[in-house]
């Protein structure tokens, strides 16, 4: 084994100056909700254009910036996918690393769609709903409790009496904070519970995002795939989906309207659906022009064939931006990001 | 001691044909012992007809493919308004451009054919040819621009969902539901399959073309996953072979017994069961981080894998050279053979069945192994084929396994059948490999 321990890097190293030759297609890695709309982009500009395709990584959004910020030159990534926005710390480890003006391209909205399975029960659903099924503390008359429903019923009348079980995002994933502060804070205010939290001395609520243990709510760290095939066998529960996944699979699954708004393409435009979040990609300024295609690939992706109402993205579900022209702009003039307000 | 020590003599008189107790006792207990076996194996026969059955009855339809028959003209007015046919203009003409030309086509084959459609508007007939259509298309033209201006008859892909009712995976209700298919698209495509616009055939392409994207699960294919895991089981191939025989041969029949060569050999044995994972961060350390290899590339996943793979070899190689009988070498020894002309005379090819025994259970863990490929980039979605060897070592490529891992993460559920269609040619890859190291094999064994 001594010898195969010096001879591996060995061989690695010699490999290592055979392919010093230059990298010719660009690397994106990151959020794996961007991921399949990043692929889809990736597909029409290796078909459309003289570049390679680009290689895409899935990963998570931090873990893309992080990669993002590892530094300048070829064995780094061009562009970092997120579903969120980019952190202080991200900025301030990007520059560290030399990696001084990142460019900042909100595409569009991802909704988040609460759904049953198909032959299951219906819900409609409020944030004050889901607050009382799942938070670990509810307010009843007037004081803070453990929360002991047992049905949907014991928690609003109005909803069937099946036991609460609902399948929920990882903490791990992006979706899971939009879900923990689009609907779990949102129905803590409404509740009360942030009032009655603050008033027993904790002053941020953050007692709010606590759930319940006893197995009422479920976190899933696959993916929603894995979501999918719980609601089959447990066809009462709900369970937590991307809008485009929901939109390939509207066969098998009930979506639940929140406020009585069902979730679509036009209603998270206009922001009468609550529970939506803006997709990110970050390019790293300095490799435009050292890395072939990478200014032809943003600025494909943010063209209107591709990001706009009516583009490529929208039909797999991508809730397209209002503003897009304004990113295309920036694109075009090539403004990196300001500092974070 | 006195006759009474002794236990009381059976008595006699016993006929073999009528066993006694005891060996009735001794009798049942074999035949216990060989239903035991029996059962054992008839679970593990059972468990994998099941695995058998289910991966090949969700998977095998993904060898076939919905195709339609169509007659494209190629309109010069669209494809080369210039009528130059210079290559840098014919390249500006996108696919949605010739995504048009597909729908008139298909518009003008079912007007032909005097299908009435009810229901449907233009986009709902559109939308059942794969987005994949219009780039078939385009390659061909750009690939001779003569095509300009004629009719041809091209063979493009279905949708997914109208593969999927062809299959049986989507159905009259199920479309009722779905957003992505109605009713009456089915109506259509029956209709059209009666005209023989519309079939499904056997396709290689599934084998051969790269990765799509989700919007066109019906053009995903293995290419680059099949290369890149062959690449890599080159990689590995190549260097754990040598290294693993020389280490094994140097461990057993030269190095000195002391305290440090049985510190190698804990080590050997506790490498062995490094969870795989360990050798992914530790190849991203070094031949990424450290060495700067390119990510991605089948190179860096064969090397952590052939780091894996190394004490897997190893173990089963010492084995093999230790069962070699002593005999052998004392007579090798005897007429006066060196050392080393003992060893690589006479007990390496005794020893070689056992040696690819080990090599062949080594590289099937490699070929499956997913979690080290996953930090070291594999698991990316890439389109363009690596080149030929050696070049092609260093350019990105997928594998087998973390395609397999990929597709069961996609929303489509067309994804789905791929991914049970992938474990099939993964699986067809293994048999292949082991068949070779087999015949291999027979081809070295030796008695004594």
């Amino acid at each position: 084994m001594t010898s195969a321990r010096l001879t591996v890097p060995a061989i690695a190293l010699v490999a290592a100056a055979t392919a010093a030759e230059a990298r010719d297609q660009i690397q994106i890695a990151g959020s794996s909700t961007v991921l399949p709309y990043a692929t889809i982009v990736a597909e029409a500009f290796g078909e459309n254009f003289d570049f390679p395709t680009p290689v895409v990584q899935g990963g998570g959004s931090g873990a893309g910036r992080k990669k993002l910020c590892e530094g300048l030159g070829e064995n780094t990534i061009d562009i970092a996918n997120s579903s969120s926005r980019i952190k202080q710390s991200d900025i301030d480890s990007c520059r560290s690393n030399g990696v001084d003006e990142i460019m900042e391209v909100r595409f569009g909205y991802d909704g988040i769609v609460f759904a049953s399975a198909i032959n299951g029960a219906e819900y409609a659903l409020t944030p004050a709903d889901w607050y009382s099924a799942l938070a670990a503390r509810v307010v009843k008359d007037g004081a803070l409790v453990d929360n002991t429903a047992r049905t949907w019923a014991d928690v609003n009348p109005a909803l069937p009496a099946q036991d609460i079980l609902a399948f929920i995002p990882g903490t791990k994933h992006g979706s899971r904070e939009v879900f923990d502060v689009k609907v779990i804070e949102a129905g803590c205010e409404a509740t009360g519970a942030a009032e009655a939290m603050k008033a027993a001395g904790d002053e941020k609520a953050e007692g709010c995002l606590k759930l319940r243990t006893d197995g009422a709510s479920v976190d899933i760290d696959g993916d929603y795939t894995e979501t999918l095939s719980r609601l089959a066998a447990n066809p009462a529960a709900l369970g937590v989906f991307g809008l485009s996944f929901y939109e390939n699979n509207t066969d098998k699954l009930r979506v639940a309207p929140i406020s009585g708004v069902t979730p679509t393409t036009a209603t998270i435009a206009s922001g009468e659906y609550p529970v939506s979040r803006p997709l990110y990609f970050y390019v790293k300024m300095a490799h435009v022009g050292v890395i072939p295609g990478l200014r032809e690939y943003v600025e494909f992706f943010v063209s209107d064939d591709i990001a706009g109402p009516d583009g490529l993205l929208a039909d797999y579900g991508l809730v397209p931006d209002p503003e897009l022209k304004a990113t295309r702009d920036m694109v075009a003039s090539e403004t990196p990001m300001g500092p974070l307000e | 001691m006195t006759d009474a020590a002794f236990p009381p003599a059976r008595p006699r008189g016993g006929s073999l044909l009528e066993p006694d107790a005891r060996t009735l006792r001794r009798n049942a207990a074999e035949a216990r012992f060989r239903l035991y076996g029996v059962t054992a194996i008839a679970i593990a026969m059972i468990a994998l007809m099941i695995l058998l059955i289910s991966i090949l009855s969700h998977g095998t339809s993904a060898f076939r493919q919905t195709f339609l028959h169509l007659p494209i003209a190629l309109d010069e007015a669209v494809l080369d308004p210039s009528g130059t046919r210079d290559p840098a203009a014919l390249r500006k003409v996108t696919t949605i451009g010739y995504g048009r030309l597909i729908d008139r086509a298909l518009g003008e084959a079912i007007a032909a054919s005097g299908i009435t459609v009810e229901g449907l508007g233009k986009s709902d007939i559109s939308r059942m040819v794969s987005r994949q259509a219009a780039a078939t298309v385009r390659s061909a033209v750009l690939a001779d621009p003569a095509l300009i201006g004629t009719t041809q008859e091209f063979r493009i892909l279905a949708s997914s969902r109208i593969d999927g009712y062809m299959k049986g995976r989507v159905t009259q209700d199920s479309a009722a539901r779905d957003s992505n298919v109605s009713p009456a698209q089915l109506h259509l495509a029956d209709a059209l399959r009666a005209q023989g616009l519309l079939g499904t055939s056997f396709n290689w392409r599934f084998i051969t073309d790269p990765d799509a994207s989700e919007l066109r699960p019906e053009a995903a294919g293995l290419g680059i996953a099949i290369l890149g895991s062959a690449y890599m089981m080159i990689v590995v191939l190549a260097l754990s072979l040598p290294i693993g025989v020389a280490a094994s041969i140097y461990l057993e029949e030269f190095a000195p017994r002391n305290r440090f060569t049985d510190l190698i050999e804990v080590n050997i044995s506790n490498l062995a069961a490094v969870p795989s994972i360990v050798f992914g961060i530790l190849g991203l350390a070094i031949f990424i981080n450290f060495a700067g290899l390119p990510q991605s590339a089948p190179v860096v996943g064969g090397l952590v894998l052939t780091l894996m793979t190394l004490p897997r070899i190893i173990i089963p190689a010492r084995a093999a050279i230790k069962a070699v009988p002593p005999s052998i070498r004392d007579a090798a020894l005897g007429v006066g053979a060196s050392k080393m002309q003992t060893v690589f005379h006479h007990v390496l090819p005794l020893a070689t069945p056992g040696i690819l025994t080990g090599l062949i259970i080594g590289l099937g863990q490699a070929l499956g192994e997913t979690a080290p490929l996953l930090l070291i980039g594999m698991v990316a979605f890439v389109r363009d084929y690596p080149e030929g060897l050696p070049g092609g070592l260093f350019d990105p490529a997928s594998a087998l396994p973390v395609q397999i891992y990929n597709w069961t993460q996609r929303a489509d559920p067309a994804f789905a059948e791929r991914a049970s269609g992938a474990i099939i040619v993964l699986l067809i890859f293994l048999l292949a490999m082991n068949a070779a190291a087999i015949v291999v094999r027979r081809r070295f064994e030796r008695r004594w």
